[in-house]
Protein backbone atom coordinates (compact mmCIF):
# COMPACT_ATOMS: atom_id res chain seq x y z
CA UNK A 1 0.00 0.00 0.00
CA UNK A 2 1.31 3.42 -0.87
CA UNK A 3 2.32 5.92 1.75
CA UNK A 4 -0.71 7.60 3.26
CA UNK A 5 1.20 10.82 3.89
CA UNK A 6 1.95 11.37 0.24
CA UNK A 7 0.92 14.75 -1.06
CA UNK A 8 -1.64 15.00 -3.81
CA UNK A 9 -0.24 16.58 -6.91
CA UNK A 10 -2.13 18.21 -9.70
CA UNK A 11 -1.01 15.60 -12.21
CA UNK A 12 -2.79 13.00 -10.10
CA UNK A 13 -6.12 14.65 -10.66
CA UNK A 14 -5.80 16.95 -13.64
CA UNK A 15 -8.69 16.75 -16.02
CA UNK A 16 -8.10 15.23 -19.39
CA UNK A 17 -10.34 16.28 -22.21
CA UNK A 18 -12.20 13.72 -24.29
CA UNK A 19 -10.79 13.33 -27.74
CA UNK A 20 -13.56 13.50 -30.25
CA UNK A 21 -13.20 11.22 -33.24
CA UNK A 22 -12.02 13.03 -36.32
CA UNK A 23 -14.76 14.61 -38.36
CA UNK A 24 -17.29 14.55 -35.57
CA UNK A 25 -18.39 17.30 -33.27
CA UNK A 26 -19.93 17.35 -29.87
CA UNK A 27 -23.58 18.24 -29.84
CA UNK A 28 -23.63 19.53 -26.30
CA UNK A 29 -22.00 22.87 -25.59
CA UNK A 30 -18.95 22.91 -23.38
CA UNK A 31 -16.22 20.42 -22.84
CA UNK A 32 -16.14 16.79 -21.92
CA UNK A 33 -13.54 15.12 -19.78
CA UNK A 34 -12.32 11.60 -19.29
CA UNK A 35 -12.89 10.74 -15.64
CA UNK A 36 -9.91 9.26 -13.86
CA UNK A 37 -10.63 5.69 -12.92
CA UNK A 38 -9.40 2.88 -10.74
CA UNK A 39 -10.26 -0.73 -11.35
CA UNK A 40 -9.60 -3.40 -8.80
CA UNK A 41 -10.48 -7.03 -8.59
CA UNK A 42 -11.75 -8.91 -5.60
CA UNK A 43 -12.69 -12.52 -5.33
CA UNK A 44 -16.27 -11.93 -6.42
CA UNK A 45 -16.18 -8.86 -8.59
CA UNK A 46 -14.37 -6.16 -10.48
CA UNK A 47 -14.87 -2.71 -9.00
CA UNK A 48 -14.58 0.43 -11.05
CA UNK A 49 -14.18 3.82 -9.41
CA UNK A 50 -14.34 7.06 -11.38
CA UNK A 51 -13.91 10.67 -10.26
CA UNK A 52 -16.85 12.70 -11.52
CA UNK A 53 -17.24 15.79 -9.37
CA UNK A 54 -20.52 17.61 -10.00
CA UNK A 55 -22.38 14.48 -11.06
CA UNK A 56 -25.10 12.76 -9.04
CA UNK A 57 -27.40 9.83 -9.68
CA UNK A 58 -29.81 12.02 -11.66
CA UNK A 59 -27.26 13.24 -14.17
CA UNK A 60 -25.47 9.96 -14.60
CA UNK A 61 -26.01 7.60 -17.46
CA UNK A 62 -24.47 4.16 -17.57
CA UNK A 63 -25.16 1.85 -20.47
CA UNK A 64 -23.95 -1.55 -21.44
CA UNK A 65 -24.04 -2.40 -25.07
CA UNK A 66 -22.61 -5.75 -26.06
CA UNK A 67 -19.55 -5.67 -23.84
CA UNK A 68 -18.90 -1.94 -23.85
CA UNK A 69 -19.73 -0.15 -20.64
CA UNK A 70 -20.30 3.56 -21.25
CA UNK A 71 -20.32 6.12 -18.50
CA UNK A 72 -21.68 9.58 -19.09
CA UNK A 73 -22.11 12.26 -16.49
CA UNK A 74 -23.67 15.58 -17.29
CA UNK A 75 -22.55 18.55 -15.25
CA UNK A 76 -24.65 21.66 -15.11
CA UNK A 77 -22.41 24.66 -14.67
CA UNK A 78 -23.45 26.32 -11.46
CA UNK A 79 -21.94 29.74 -11.56
CA UNK A 80 -22.57 31.81 -8.46
CA UNK A 81 -25.13 34.53 -9.18
CA UNK A 82 -23.85 38.07 -9.54
CA UNK A 83 -20.24 37.01 -9.33
CA UNK A 84 -17.54 37.32 -11.96
CA UNK A 85 -14.92 34.69 -12.52
CA UNK A 86 -11.68 36.30 -11.38
CA UNK A 87 -9.27 33.39 -11.50
CA UNK A 88 -9.65 29.93 -12.95
CA UNK A 89 -7.58 26.80 -12.66
CA UNK A 90 -10.13 24.28 -13.81
CA UNK A 91 -13.05 24.11 -16.17
CA UNK A 92 -16.36 22.43 -15.67
CA UNK A 93 -17.62 19.94 -18.20
CA UNK A 94 -19.29 16.62 -18.74
CA UNK A 95 -17.62 13.26 -18.29
CA UNK A 96 -17.47 10.44 -20.79
CA UNK A 97 -15.61 7.19 -20.83
CA UNK A 98 -16.04 3.71 -22.22
CA UNK A 99 -14.72 0.44 -20.87
CA UNK A 100 -14.64 -2.89 -22.59
CA UNK A 101 -15.64 -5.74 -20.34
CA UNK A 102 -14.24 -9.20 -20.52
CA UNK A 103 -16.53 -12.18 -20.92
CA UNK A 104 -16.37 -13.22 -17.31
CA UNK A 105 -18.76 -10.55 -16.06
CA UNK A 106 -22.27 -11.28 -14.88
CA UNK A 107 -23.81 -8.44 -16.86
CA UNK A 108 -27.26 -8.90 -15.34
CA UNK A 109 -26.07 -8.01 -11.87
CA UNK A 110 -24.00 -4.91 -12.43
CA UNK A 111 -24.72 -2.28 -9.81
CA UNK A 112 -23.59 1.31 -9.42
CA UNK A 113 -23.60 4.07 -6.85
CA UNK A 114 -22.22 7.58 -6.64
CA UNK A 115 -21.04 9.39 -3.54
CA UNK A 116 -19.15 12.66 -3.16
CA UNK A 117 -18.57 12.76 -6.89
CA UNK A 118 -17.06 9.28 -7.11
CA UNK A 119 -18.84 6.67 -9.15
CA UNK A 120 -18.52 3.06 -8.07
CA UNK A 121 -19.59 0.26 -10.37
CA UNK A 122 -19.60 -3.31 -9.19
CA UNK A 123 -19.12 -5.85 -11.92
CA UNK A 124 -19.73 -9.28 -10.42
CA UNK A 125 -17.85 -12.14 -11.94
CA UNK A 126 -19.91 -14.76 -13.63
CA UNK A 127 -20.13 -18.09 -11.83
CA UNK A 128 -17.54 -20.74 -12.62
CA UNK A 129 -18.15 -21.38 -16.26
CA UNK A 130 -21.83 -21.92 -16.04
CA UNK A 131 -22.44 -23.63 -19.30
CA UNK A 132 -25.80 -22.63 -20.57
CA UNK A 133 -27.73 -25.44 -22.10
CA UNK A 134 -29.85 -24.51 -25.01
CA UNK A 135 -32.80 -26.64 -25.59
CA UNK A 136 -33.61 -27.37 -29.13
CA UNK A 137 -37.26 -27.87 -29.63
CA UNK A 138 -38.51 -30.10 -32.26
CA UNK A 139 -39.92 -28.30 -35.22
CA UNK B 1 -29.24 41.66 -46.12
CA UNK B 2 -31.84 44.27 -45.49
CA UNK B 3 -30.39 47.66 -44.71
CA UNK B 4 -32.08 50.37 -42.86
CA UNK B 5 -32.06 53.84 -44.34
CA UNK B 6 -29.20 55.92 -43.09
CA UNK B 7 -31.32 58.40 -41.22
CA UNK B 8 -32.50 55.65 -38.91
CA UNK B 9 -28.93 55.01 -37.83
CA UNK B 10 -28.44 58.68 -37.30
CA UNK B 11 -31.45 58.96 -35.08
CA UNK B 12 -30.00 56.39 -32.71
CA UNK B 13 -27.74 57.31 -29.92
CA UNK B 14 -24.23 56.99 -31.39
CA UNK B 15 -22.84 56.00 -27.99
CA UNK B 16 -24.97 52.94 -27.97
CA UNK B 17 -23.02 51.43 -30.83
CA UNK B 18 -19.68 52.24 -29.21
CA UNK B 19 -20.98 50.75 -26.00
CA UNK B 20 -21.95 47.57 -27.78
CA UNK B 21 -18.56 47.29 -29.44
CA UNK B 22 -16.84 47.81 -26.13
CA UNK B 23 -18.88 45.03 -24.60
CA UNK B 24 -18.04 42.73 -27.52
CA UNK B 25 -14.35 43.43 -27.07
CA UNK B 26 -14.61 42.93 -23.35
CA UNK B 27 -16.25 39.58 -23.88
CA UNK B 28 -13.54 38.58 -26.31
CA UNK B 29 -10.80 39.34 -23.83
CA UNK B 30 -12.72 37.75 -21.00
CA UNK B 31 -12.61 34.50 -22.86
CA UNK B 32 -8.85 34.66 -22.78
CA UNK B 33 -8.93 35.53 -19.13
CA UNK B 34 -11.14 32.52 -18.45
CA UNK B 35 -8.70 30.04 -19.93
CA UNK B 36 -7.79 27.85 -16.99
CA UNK B 37 -4.22 27.75 -15.83
CA UNK B 38 -4.36 24.24 -14.51
CA UNK B 39 -1.12 23.34 -16.17
CA UNK B 40 0.52 25.94 -14.00
CA UNK B 41 -1.47 25.17 -10.88
CA UNK B 42 1.08 24.22 -8.27
CA UNK B 43 -0.95 21.65 -6.45
CA UNK B 44 -4.22 19.98 -5.68
CA UNK B 45 -7.02 21.00 -5.67
CA UNK B 46 -7.47 23.29 -8.63
CA UNK B 47 -9.65 26.23 -7.67
CA UNK B 48 -11.81 28.83 -9.33
CA UNK B 49 -12.37 32.20 -7.71
CA UNK B 50 -15.45 34.31 -8.30
CA UNK B 51 -15.64 37.85 -6.99
CA UNK B 52 -17.95 40.81 -6.70
CA UNK B 53 -17.95 43.87 -4.43
CA UNK B 54 -19.48 41.92 -1.56
CA UNK B 55 -16.93 39.16 -1.44
CA UNK B 56 -15.71 36.06 -3.19
CA UNK B 57 -16.70 32.47 -3.86
CA UNK B 58 -13.97 29.86 -4.12
CA UNK B 59 -14.85 26.53 -5.70
CA UNK B 60 -12.78 23.35 -5.84
CA UNK B 61 -13.41 19.86 -7.14
CA UNK B 62 -12.66 17.33 -4.44
CA UNK B 63 -14.18 14.04 -5.58
CA UNK B 64 -13.96 11.25 -3.05
CA UNK B 65 -12.97 13.50 -0.18
CA UNK B 66 -15.10 13.18 2.93
CA UNK B 67 -16.53 16.53 4.04
CA UNK B 68 -15.16 15.91 7.54
CA UNK B 69 -11.67 15.59 6.09
CA UNK B 70 -11.77 19.12 4.68
CA UNK B 71 -10.44 21.90 6.86
CA UNK B 72 -10.98 25.54 5.96
CA UNK B 73 -9.45 28.37 7.93
CA UNK B 74 -9.62 32.08 7.31
CA UNK B 75 -7.33 34.63 8.90
CA UNK B 76 -7.62 38.20 7.69
CA UNK B 77 -7.07 38.02 3.94
CA UNK B 78 -5.77 34.48 3.89
CA UNK B 79 -7.75 31.38 3.11
CA UNK B 80 -6.22 28.04 3.91
CA UNK B 81 -7.66 24.84 2.57
CA UNK B 82 -6.31 21.55 3.88
CA UNK B 83 -7.52 18.01 3.80
CA UNK B 84 -6.84 14.54 2.59
CA UNK B 85 -8.20 12.09 0.15
CA UNK B 86 -8.03 8.66 1.61
CA UNK B 87 -7.06 5.64 -0.42
CA UNK B 88 -9.75 3.08 -1.05
CA UNK B 89 -9.87 0.37 1.58
CA UNK B 90 -9.57 -2.87 -0.29
CA UNK B 91 -10.47 -6.21 1.08
CA UNK B 92 -7.83 -8.85 1.49
CA UNK B 93 -6.55 -10.30 -1.75
CA UNK B 94 -7.91 -7.52 -3.94
CA UNK B 95 -5.58 -6.21 -6.59
CA UNK B 96 -5.53 -3.17 -8.83
CA UNK B 97 -5.77 -3.46 -12.57
CA UNK B 98 -5.74 0.23 -13.18
CA UNK B 99 -4.91 3.09 -10.93
CA UNK B 100 -5.32 6.67 -12.09
CA UNK B 101 -6.88 8.36 -9.11
CA UNK B 102 -4.46 10.01 -6.75
CA UNK B 103 -4.78 10.25 -3.00
CA UNK B 104 -2.99 11.89 -0.13
CA UNK B 105 -2.94 15.15 1.76
CA UNK B 106 -3.35 18.59 0.32
CA UNK B 107 -2.84 22.14 1.49
CA UNK B 108 -3.40 25.33 -0.39
CA UNK B 109 -3.22 28.88 0.85
CA UNK B 110 -4.70 31.83 -0.97
CA UNK B 111 -4.31 35.53 -0.50
CA UNK B 112 -7.58 37.29 -1.14
CA UNK B 113 -7.78 40.90 -2.25
CA UNK B 114 -9.78 41.87 0.86
CA UNK B 115 -10.25 41.06 4.52
CA UNK B 116 -12.83 38.35 5.07
CA UNK B 117 -15.66 38.53 7.59
CA UNK B 118 -14.44 35.28 9.13
CA UNK B 119 -17.62 34.70 11.15
CA UNK B 120 -19.76 34.57 8.04
CA UNK B 121 -17.73 32.25 5.89
CA UNK B 122 -19.87 29.41 4.59
CA UNK B 123 -18.79 26.23 2.92
CA UNK B 124 -20.96 23.70 1.14
CA UNK B 125 -19.75 20.36 -0.15
CA UNK B 126 -22.04 18.87 -2.75
CA UNK B 127 -21.40 16.08 -5.27
CA UNK B 128 -17.69 16.32 -4.67
CA UNK B 129 -17.54 20.05 -5.31
CA UNK B 130 -16.65 22.50 -2.55
CA UNK B 131 -18.11 26.03 -2.53
CA UNK B 132 -16.70 28.48 -0.02
CA UNK B 133 -18.36 31.86 0.19
CA UNK B 134 -16.18 34.54 1.70
CA UNK B 135 -17.98 37.78 2.48
CA UNK B 136 -15.90 40.90 2.52
CA UNK B 137 -15.48 42.66 5.87
CA UNK B 138 -18.12 45.37 6.17
CA UNK B 139 -15.53 48.02 7.08
CA UNK B 140 -13.70 47.38 3.84
CA UNK B 141 -16.54 47.48 1.38
CA UNK B 142 -16.31 50.21 -1.20
CA UNK B 143 -18.38 53.18 -0.14
CA UNK B 144 -19.89 55.90 -2.14
CA UNK B 145 -18.60 59.25 -1.06
CA UNK B 146 -20.91 62.17 -1.43
CA UNK B 147 -19.29 65.31 -2.69
CA UNK B 148 -20.51 68.34 -0.86
CA UNK B 149 -20.74 71.67 -2.52
CA UNK B 150 -18.41 74.14 -0.88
Amino acid sequence: MANENSTLQTQDVEKQEVEVAEGTERTRPGRAYVPRADIYETEEALVLLADMPGVDQNTLDITLEKNVLSIRGLVETQNPDNYNLAYAEYEVGDYERNFTLSDGIDTDNISASIKNGVLQINLPKAGPAKARKINVSAA
Amino acid sequence: MFRRPFHLYRSQNPWREIDRMQREMGRLFDEFAYTPRSRMAPSFPAINVWTNEDGAVVTAELPGVNPEDIDISVVGETLKLTGSRRPEELEEGAKYHRRERGFGNFTRTFQLPFTVEADNVEAVFDKGVLHISLPRAEAEKPRKIAVKAA
